[in-house]
């Protein structure tokens, strides 16, 4: 026998005002099996909560319907209060008269009676509901960071100091990232490998961290605690237990001009390198794409000179099986490149460089030994161009977004250059300046007042070449579009912010969503910025979006938090509102007959087959079977089931049916 | 696949000479060429500056005449009238209650089905693949191929080439043995219509044009635009005075350019209706 | 309703006279912003000055109003701006060379305004007059057109020397003309020369 309580809530008068709760709370009291109906001004505080409680024990109350806001806001609320007062918490609903009542209409009779229909539906579902118990899923205590530059190495220090494992792979031979090519931070002007160096060491030696470089992520099965990865390291071609790091090697290999990626092509490096020299593990590896040996089968000199005889020229690829229990995605981003642009060269023009290259010429230990000169002729500048919103706030070009960071780096650059070569002229054009961090106006001030650099506001309109200058066409929109042109020895393009390369391959093995510039997706945009829709899996950094180093910091600290409070139990809970494939007795087993149609169709790879054997070991039956830990509810495998053998627990077949039903009935 | 020709005012007058080179490249190649019987004027810039229907009326009654002479495709050399022609039928294409209103003023059905190209890409489709063995006398000199405005630009309608740093004529120029220069200048515009009533901007502007290519070490500045060469042609001395220099590079037609190579007689391609002298090729 | 028109309405500035010239009462949707989007489908507010136009345009020098200028101007929608518009001598010295559109980040069709603000400059009589005889040329042109189907270059200078008054103009180019064959002077008359006319008449 079902004794049904209701508890219609006044919201203050947020409902009240446009609903007659007295004669909603009435009419449903008339109803068959609705043992109590009562009304309160606010269901959710604690008298109101202190009502159902005492209610489920004087009434022996086998459901209850809460009359209120959106489940949304707080189902968990009454549930949490059902079970203190000694009932199931999954025979609890609740009726929407806010959201999808009060909230919506005029005052009078009609949405009174609307709000006594939405009653009437909650009541007649919660009937056929059962008691569930939450489902415990076991935790693996191993974390994985995706990307070894600041955000994953902020991220997998955190989760280590808590105590837990953290695997960290990076595809380049060492960490650090971006940041470790710059040449100093803003807004301090800290030397940039000075702050970053001691923290990649850090990571090495940490020994709840297994570091993994020039290694990528190859596959990831499996759901939120529970996840199998596989990890490809790629071979290095030494043994790194018998390589010293001596690096003599790398001065002997007779390759030497293969641009080199750390320098963003500024300088060159030999095919058996150390990225830089504060590279972690500071260990070399052999480019297979342009080793002699690899293409033409001569040379080895390396092997030849090496004095521990580390190099293994046949080394393979080793594919590592981990379990991990989260994932950090710490990937980072790339910026375009000069390129880019059709109307400032295509890229032909060897004066006209990017940030990230600007970095590499200020930086003391970059190719020119911190010497800011042009790549053509190895001049000294006597004057430089900065460009700022290169490429970013766009439409035209693809990119509408603004990549936060470029107005800050843009200004320091101004900045660099002028205390390196006090005579030089710096001119930056410009859109807007953005600058909203701690301490970033002051920064940007600072360029401009005291380092004379000169901001002009407007977009330049093309470059080219004369006379071994490049001719600068821009405007001074705060005079009204007076054309401005300069004859620059050198241009810097602040250039957008994006993606970075592989990207949205990792997005599709891991399955998380991404955006349609390829950056990846928060599970929402306010609340949530370090989880991503794909339960276990965190973001930190500019994998996300374009954004500085404090903020990269900032959002890998929350993302190794949120992994720490997933370690902080053995076991997950999780909703038990999932579906489920109907079970009995052999010789039946279940009605369903295994015609695979679910499977293909579920968002979350949450459906798995089912084999089950005879004494002999023979499979006599396969069905389908719902992986608990991976459903999420959304009901589509019921929908599409040809049998009817897959169910929704919560939102059954039976329970939506009786809902329809109570609508269509009068009462 | 029947091939029109819509030669437009200036071919007919002042732009004589691009009209016998483009006629003498295609008697070269076996090529036919029927004009659009009794084309009218395009309306050029006057029109759309002063008056949108009218600009895109008479665009749309040569097109229609096109249509009714059977033409697949009609070869525009002017530049002007390839954009304005493009322009008309990319309007009327995507507002149909447009081009039934326009349809009503020209009197005539029009249904936009000619393919309208450029005499680069006429060159392209018909010679370039034929040239093999036909070069008599390679263009063995540096030159500055200067495209204009309304060759490349607007590019959502026009779809030619790249707006930026085209290279359609730098290839074809290359195919006849010419080395083209690096000129960024070459999409810059020479001063279009005022040269009549602002003289004074097109010296300044083809004056720039002029002087980018002499200090590129060119040759010769090829052209496809017969407003273009007029500029920087007939112009020539307003420019000189204008910038209190002698500029003497010689600005030729691309189908001039190719017609000399093939081994054509300076008059067949009419080099000797130009202000300045012809010294190349 | 715009930022700018909220001073008109406020209670307390109604009484205060303020410095911005662009704050007097609209007429519903009478600006030329407005028009532009109904008849153009050109959005001016896009444009966030970022004066790219500006920068790329060949005549920008010699303009009163940058094309970005232009675009702030139309943004304002006011009364006074728009009037600055259609009077301006800018929109006469635009050569159409595209340019501006080309490179422009939000891919506003600038020279689409520029012939839009011509068209009405001439219809509501607004023109600068320093840009006379470029109205002349194009009049000139037209007019040559719309007797003879095509344009007559001898008969198009006589006229256009006629509303300039530069009647001494290129007089020493003629003679090279001649020699070189590229001036004629009788005119071709199409057969449709009557069609042509009709169709002037009907977009007048």
């Amino acid at each position: 026998m079902a004794r049904i309580g209701v508890f219609v809530c006044h919201c203050g008068e947020n409902i009240s005002a446009t609903v007659d709760c007295t004669k909603v709370a009435e009419s449903i009291g008339k109803l068959k099996h609705v043992a109590l109906s009562a009304e309160y001004k606010y269901m959710c505080s604690d008298p109101g909560q202190t009502l159902i409680k005492d209610a489920i024990r004087e009434h022996n109350l086998t459901g209850v319907v809460v009359s209120a806001c959106s489940p949304r806001m707080h189902e968990p609320t009454f549930r949490r209060a059902c079970a203190e007062g000694g009932l199931n918490p999954f025979l609890c609903e609740m009726a929407n008269l806010r959201e999808h009542c009060s909230w919506v209409h005029e005052k009078n009779d009609l949405t009174t009676e609307k709000a006594i229909d939405i009653v009437r539906t909650q009541v007649e579902k919660v009937k056929l509901n059962h008691a569930l118990q939450p489902i415990r899923v076991p935790v693996t205590k191993r974390a994985l960071v995706i990307g070894g530059g600041i955000a994953g190495i902020q991220a997998a220090l955190d989760i280590a100091n808590t105590g837990h494992k953290v695997v960290m792979v990076e595809r380049s031979p060492s960490i650090g990232g971006h940041m470790s090519q710059l040449s100093e931070t803003f807004p301090t002007l800290d030397c940039s490998q000075c702050i970053l160096t001691p923290r990649m060491v850090e990571v090495a030696q940490h020994p709840n961290i297994t570091l993994y470089t020039y290694a990528e992520i190859e596959s990831v099965e499996g759901f939120i605690g529970n996840f199998k990865v596989k990890v490809r390291k790629k071979a290095k071609s030494l043994d790194e237990k018998t390589c010293t790091g001596c690096g003599l090697c790398t001065t002997k290999c007779p390759q030497k001009k293969i641009p080199n990626e750390f320098e963003q092509g500024m300088g060159m490096r030999p095919a058996i390198y150390i990225p830089f020299p504060q590279a972690v593990p500071n260990k070399p590896v052999i480019d297979r794409e342009h080793c002699t040996y690899y293409i033409k089968g001569k040379c080895k000199v390396c092997e030849i000179v090496c004095p521990t005889k580390a190099i293994r020229f046949d080394q393979p690829d080793e594919i590592l099986d981990l379990d991990i229990g989260a994932i950090v995605i710490a990937t980072g981003f790339d910026i375009k490149h000069a390129d880019f642009f059709p109307e400032y060269g295509y890229g032909k023009y060897k004066d006209v460089i990017d940030g990230l290259q600007f970095e590499r010429l200020a930086s003391a230990s970059g190719p020119t030994s911190g010497v800011i000169q042009r790549p053509s002729d190895g001049q000294v500048p006597k004057n430089i161009v900065f460009v700022a919103c290169a490429g970013s706030r766009d439409p035209a070009k693809g990119i509408e977004y603004c990549s936060k960071i470029c107005c800050m780096y843009t200004a320091k650059h101004a900045m660099l250059y002028k205390h390196k070569f006090h005579e030089g002229k710096a001119y930056i054009f410009y859109m807007d300046i953005r600058a909203g961090g701690k301490n970033y106006e002051e920064f940007v001030r600072r360029a401009i007042e005291e380092d004379h650099v000169d901001y002009v506001r407007g977009r330049i309109s093309t470059i080219y070449e004369k006379n071994g200058k490049l001719i600068v066409k821009g405007a001074d929109t705060l005079l009204g579009g007076q054309p401005v042109e300069i004859s620059a020895d050198m241009v810097v393009l602040a250039t957008a912010g994006v993606a970075n390369s592989g990207a949205e391959e990792l997005a599709q093995k891991l399955h998380v969503s991404y955006d349609s510039h390829k950056f990846f997706a928060e599970a929402h945009p306010k609340l949530k910025p370090v989880e991503t829709n794909t339960a276990g899996i965190f973001l930190a950094g500019a994998c996300q979006n374009p954004k500085d180093i404090p903020d990269s910091v900032s959002q890998a600290s929350g993302a190794a938090v949120k992994v720490a409070a997933l370690f902080s139990q053995d076991e997950l809970t999780r909703e038990p509102l999932v579906a489920y494939v109907n079970r009995m007795a052999p010789p039946l087993y279940s009605t369903c007959v295994a015609c695979g149609l679910c499977k293909p169709v579920c968002p979350y790879q949450a459906i798995e087959s089912e084999e089950f054997k005879n004494r002999e070991g023979k499979v006599i039956k396969k069905a389908a079977k719902i992986n608990e830990g991976l459903c999420q509810g959304c009901g589509t495998c019921v929908a599409i089931c040809r049998s009817k053998s897959i169910d929704l627990h919560g939102y059954s077949n039976n329970q939506v049916y009786a809902e329809v039903v109570a609508l269509l009935n009068e009462y | 696949m029947k091939t029109g020709i819509y030669p437009g005012c200036s071919l007919n007058g002042s732009a004589r000479d691009y009209n016998e080179s483009v006629f003498a490249l295609a008697e070269a190649f076996g090529l036919k060429l029927e004009q659009v019987a009794d084309w009218n004027c395009c309306g050029a810039t006057a029109a759309h500056n002063l008056n949108k229907d009218l600009s895109l009326a008479l665009p749309a009654r040569i097109l229609s005449l096109a249509e009714q002479n059977g033409m697949d495709e009609i070869i525009v050399p002017c530049a002007a009238c390839y954009n304005r022609l493009t322009v008309t039928q990319n309007e009327l294409k995507r507002d149909p209650e447009l081009k039934n209103r326009i349809s009503e003023v020209i009197e005539m059905s029009y249904n936009g089905t000619s393919q309208i190209i450029n005499v680069i890409e006429w060159i392209d489709k018909y010679i370039i693949p034929e040239l093999e063995g036909k070069v008599i006398k390679p263009f063995d000199r540096k030159v500055a191929c200067y495209y204009g405005c309304l060759l490349v630009r607007p590019y959502k309608v026009l779809g030619y080439d790249r707006p930026e740093d085209p290279q359609s004529m730098d290839i074809v120029m290359s195919k006849i043995g010419a080395t083209p220069v690096y000129y960024p200048f070459k999409t810059e515009c020479c001063g279009a219509g005022f040269s009549m009533s602002r003289t004074d901007i097109v010296a300044n502007l083809s004056g720039k044009i002029i002087e980018d290519a002499e200090s590129r070490s060119a040759e010769a500045i090829i052209v496809a635009c017969p407003m273009c060469h007029s500029n920087l042609d007939m112009r020539r001395d307003d420019i000189n005075k204008y910038w209190n220099k002698k500029f003497e590079i010689p600005v030729i037609f691309i189908t001039q350019a190719v017609g000399l190579a093939l081994g054509l007689s300076a008059e067949k391609v009419g080099l000797k209706r130009h202000f300045v002298d012809v010294n190349v090729g | 309703m715009n930022v700018f028109s909220f001073y008109v309405f406020s209670p307390v500035l109604n009484k205060k006279k303020t410095n911005m010239s662009h704050t007097e009462t609209l007429t519903e949707n009478s600006s030329l912003a407005h028009s532009l989007e109904k008849h153009v489908d050109v959005l001016s507010r896009k444009c966030y000055q970022c004066g790219k136009c500006s920068a790329g345009c060949p005549v920008a020098d010699e303009m009163d109003l940058t094309p970005s200028m232009v675009m702030r101007l139309l943004q304002t929608e006011s009364p006074v701006n728009d009037e600055k518009l259609l009077r301006s001598h800018s929109i006469w010295l635009c050569l159409t060379c595209e340019m501006c559109l080309c490179r422009c980040p939000m891919e506003i069709d600038i020279p689409n305004v520029m012939d839009f603000l011509r068209q009405k400059s001439i219809k509501e009589k607004k023109v600068n007059p320093e840009a006379k005889n470029i109205i002349a040329f194009h009049k000139s042109f037209l007019n040559s057109i719309r007797l003879t189907g095509r344009l007559f270059e001898f008969g198009l200078t006589l006229d256009y020397k006629r509303r300039s008054m530069a009647l001494m103009q290129d007089v020493l180019l003629a003679p090279r003309m001649i020699t070189r064959g590229k001036l004629h002077f009788i005119p071709e008359i199409i057969k449709g020369r009557a069609h042509v006319a009709r169709i002037f008449k009907k977009t007048k």
